[in-house]
């Protein structure tokens, strides 16, 4: 069973390398460190393409805030970094078959765009 | 796409990947190649220590839980009370969400409905409880709390729409 998934991990493995080494968090910061539909843009995009781990995702999050960037940016892309996984498609799709891993990472960058909205309006 | 040829595929970007890497660190020592090669070591790591622990725990829930108790607890018959189920199982364990992919095909070819499936997923990634205590400590307890109380609306709901659209999700 394990040796099953081995093909599709090590595409992932290469994906999400290469995504970590574009967001790194100094680059993070400068994209999203200021308040215009176009970085909450970004910050949805980017959120759901890489895979950041939680000890670097956070403490991001937590300087972006104080940097002066709006709750709903750092929502949306916490919400969207742990719910939609661009990178680690092949993996889903190995499982659930392509359809059902899209379908479920498109509701859930929906759903966090709605929560992102609600947590602005909230905080 | 046929196994054999995807395997390949496979294959060949990882080699490709590698080389890249090979010839971006060591000749000529580029900033990009090595930041890429330091992450690539990190989550070989990260995947090759959850992954086989994640088969361990599927291959034990395989052969000691009786597929009538999964049935009726979280079958396609089981209540709304399975979700409560669902995210008392996602909130104590922790990892990354591609980890509990195995799991979720494991439940559901256990009988799991596949709306309790995509619960699950949803749960694990927003909800484990080691991850909340990160949260908690960089972004606030309101802040995590808030966001918290959205997601879980949320997630119920894609999971309920996703089990509208499959029944049986694992082949």
């Amino acid at each position: 069973m394990f040796w099953n998934i081995v093909p599709e991990m090590s595409v992932v493995l290469v994906l999400i390398s290469i995504s970590l080494a574009i967001f790194t968090p100094e680059q993070l910061k400068q994209w999203l460190s200021a308040d215009t539909y176009l970085h909450f843009a970004v910050a949805l995009v980017v959120g759901s393409i890489a895979l950041i781990p939680g000890f670097i995702a956070f403490p991001l999050a937590g300087v972006l805030l104080k940097n002066g960037a709006s709750v709903s940016l750092v929502s949306g892309f916490i919400t969207t970094l742990l719910m939609v996984g661009i990178v680690t498609l092949p993996m889903e799709a190995r499982y659930f078959g392509w359809r059902a891993a899209v379908m479920r990472n498109a509701l859930s960058f929906l759903g966090a765009v709605i929560i992102a909205l609600a947590m602005g309006r909230l905080l | 796409m046929k196994t054999g040829s995807k395997n390949l595929i496979s294959l060949g970007v990882t080699i490709f990947f590698l080389l890249f890497c090979v010839y971006g660190v060591w000749s000529v020592h580029n900033d990009f190649a090595k930041r890429v090669a330091v992450s690539y070591l990190g989550f070989l790591k990260e995947m090759l220590s959850v992954l086989p622990m994640m088969f361990l725990l599927i291959g034990i829930f395989d052969v000691w839980v009786p597929r009538d108790i999964v049935e009726r607890h979280v079958g396609k018959d089981a209540g709304p009370i399975a979700v409560l189920w669902m995210i008392l199982l996602s909130m104590l364990q922790a990892g990354p969400l591609y980890g509990a992919f195995p799991v979720a095909a494991a439940l559901s070819k256990k009988g799991c409905a596949a709306r309790y499936v995509f619960v699950y997923l949803g749960a694990f990634s927003v909800m484990k409880l080691p991850m909340l205590g990160f949260e908690i400590t960089f972004l606030g307890l309101r802040f995590s709390m808030v966001r918290l109380l959205l997601t879980l609306p949320v997630f119920i709901v894609i999971g309920y729409v996703m089990g509208r659209s499959y029944t049986c999700i694992a082949e």
